[in-house]
């Protein structure tokens, strides 16, 4: 692809998304023209499922994807396919999903719930003395959907109920699942309980089938979940067309960001060839004020969804180790320091950096993870990290 | 190909036309034992019910990542998915993208031995996509063909045309306007609507 910049002709852009609210700085950047002013027309390409995502951005059918950061992390390692080096300069969001349990598992978990049931260590012991429960009556395991086997949804699940004492892979059946079809199986009782992103979880709240137990922000307090991923080499080629994409998502971030045009990002992300979801429900995400409960139960959190806030969008190579790390734990990838090398360097902090002249926001968590259990994390010392925890595939 | 050699091959895909064309091509290419699945709720269960050596799958189906754990080796997985078409050969994963299908190898599976399979495969996709494109084009050409009908019964009314008469005013405007003559129709469908 050959560079046309101030040709006054547009760079045509293919980039691949899923119908998530975290797509939403890509589904801005296009919808409100700010690509467009960067001289970019790009074409929004829907997909059904990750796997079609992965694979196109791979073999260049993409420029560029809204992609689940830990399979940009996977696809680099070569982790159970094809070894394509991916890159990510832009983080789409932070957080943004939430743990969604059926009527039947919620009141279980909270006759056992010893304390407060915000609090995810007390959820996950409950959790344990339900599974226990569960085994000497003979029942069948429960079972856990989530999106992706590479996906912070797997990952926050099983670093959630493993702090309680429960083995994701021994005590309970976790199962991956696409996002549209979550509600449907949750209340066919396919699943007990699920992890995913908007607008899923209020979908089942509103439709009575399940509750909200826990935004994945009670587990972490900055988890990088969906990025803009594009190959190592389309950045060495088109590095005016990568800065002008970068420049394009961040404006939007703001834009989104920003309470008074909030409203109208949501009807973006509400449109049919969008998200083709009620905006009010998008509302609920980007505002971080969810009904948790059939019974119209509120909760309210400033970190259930970054988009641009507090620096989510400059990608942190911390997160991406924090990512590894758990690949590592769960038996899906060996542990060695070249391959925390190559995944610290998906997350290109230095070409958002580069492209939006900002200076890096100075984290405010010490360790950038923000664990609500455990030792900090440190990415120097995986290995002693990783033994602090008890339950474990290493 | 003697049947006890033949691989297992199951075809997940919820067209049930499309699935029945390759069924058939596989078939007919001597590969004895193939299953369909076209109930993705519990798509797991079923193919370890199964058990095939070969899962073809339409790229339309969200349930494509469901089989994407089965790469992973844990309880849940019985025999692991060994690869994803041929991961050295980016031109057959190419031309099944672009068919709109993906092949997973299980694990144990002879690799020389999926070549004819994914060929098959692609050429049958196109073969259903091109039928379906063709189905679609005589749709619209036979509601085109209503909404003309139409349009030439209001202008015989209104303007006392023949049949002939009204079809070439149609023609004419269509021309000068540089459209369609279905488009011309619609307008003046829904022209006389709002009139009425």
């Amino acid at each position: 692809m050959t560079e046309q910049k101030g040709s006054g002709s547009l760079t045509p852009l293919r980039i691949g998304f899923i119908p998530l609210v975290d797509a939403a700085a890509l589904l801005v950047a296009v919808g409100k023209g700010f690509a467009r002013d960067e001289g970019l027309d790009i074409t929004l390409l829907r997909e059904v499922s990750w796997s079609n995502v992965r694979d196109k951005l791979n073999l260049g059918l993409f420029d560029a994807a809204h992609l689940l950061a830990p399979v940009a992390i996977a696809s680099s390692l070569g982790l159970g396919h094809v070894k394509v080096p991916i890159v990510t300069p832009f983080n789409l969001g932070l957080n943004g999903n939430a743990i969604t349990v059926s009527p039947a598992l919620y009141a279980a978990i909270m006759a056992e719930v010893d304390g407060d049931p915000l609090n995810p260590l007390l959820t996950a012991q409950a959790l344990l003395r339900v599974v226990t429960a569960r085994k000497k009556a003979g029942a069948e395991p429960l079972v856990f959907g989530m999106t992706f086997p590479f996906s912070t949804h797997n990952y926050q699940l099983r670093f959630w109920m493993a702090a309680g004492g429960v083995d994701p892979d021994e005590d309970v059946r976790l199962v991956v699942l696409p996002p549209p079809y979550m509600v449907d199986s949750l209340a066919s009782g396919h699943v007990d309980a699920f992890c995913v992103g908007a607008p899923w979880n209020s979908v089942a709240v509103d439709l009575g089938v399940g509750h909200i137990l826990h935004f994945v922000s009670d587990i972490l307090a900055r988890a990088a979940e969906k990025v803009l991923a594009v190959r190592q080499p389309w950045v060495e080629k088109n590095p005016a067309v990568l800065a002008a994409l970068i420049r394009a998502h961040d404006r939007a971030a703001e834009f989104i960001e920003d309470p008074g045009s909030r409203a109208e990002a949501a009807a973006i992300l509400a449109r049919p060839e969008h998200l083709d979801v009620d905006a009010e429900v998008i509302g609920r995400t980007l505002d971080g004020r969810l009904k948790v409960s059939p019974e119209g139960k509120v909760r309210e959190s400033s970190r259930y969804l970054l988009v641009g806030r507090e620096g989510a969008a400059r990608p942190d190579p911390v997160q991406a180790a924090w990512l590894y790390a758990q690949m590592v734990r769960w038996g899906q990838a060996p542990l060695s320091d070249a391959s925390l090398a190559i995944a610290r360097g998906v997350f290109r902090p230095d070409l958002y950096d580069a492209a939006t002249g900002k200076a890096a926001v100075k984290p405010q968590l010490s360790d950038g993870v923000g664990a609500f259990v455990g030792p900090a994390f440190d990415p120097s010392v995986i290995t002693g990290h990783l033994d602090s925890f008890p339950i474990r595939r290493r | 190909m003697a049947a006890e050699s033949s691989p297992k091959i199951a075809i997940v895909d919820e067209n049930p036309i499309r699935a029945a064309i390759l069924e058939e091509g596989l078939r007919e290419a001597g590969f004895a034992s193939v299953e369909r699945v076209g109930e993705m709720n519990n798509l797991l269960a079923r193919i370890y019910q199964i058990d095939p050596d070969v899962i073809l799958i339409d790229l339309e189906n969200p349930s494509r990542d469901v089989l994407e754990q089965m790469f992973q080796v844990s309880r849940a997985v019985r025999r692991p998915i060994a690869m994803f078409v041929d991961q050295s050969d980016t031109a057959s994963i190419q031309a099944s993208v672009d068919a709109g299908v993906s092949a997973y190898i299980v694990d144990g599976f002879r690799k020389e031995r999926i070549k004819s399979i994914i060929d098959l495969c692609i050429s049958r996709f196109n073969a259903f996509a091109k039928l379906q494109d063709e189905l679609e084009r005589t749709k619209t050409a036979l509601e085109e063909r209503k909404v003309i009908d139409r349009a030439k019964g209001i202008l015989m009314k209104l303007k006392g045309l023949s049949e002939d008469e009204a079809y070439v005013l149609l023609r004419s405007t269509a021309m000068r306007e540089k459209k369609k003559i279905a488009d011309i129709a619609q307008s003046i469908i829904t022209a006389s609507e709002l009139l009425k």
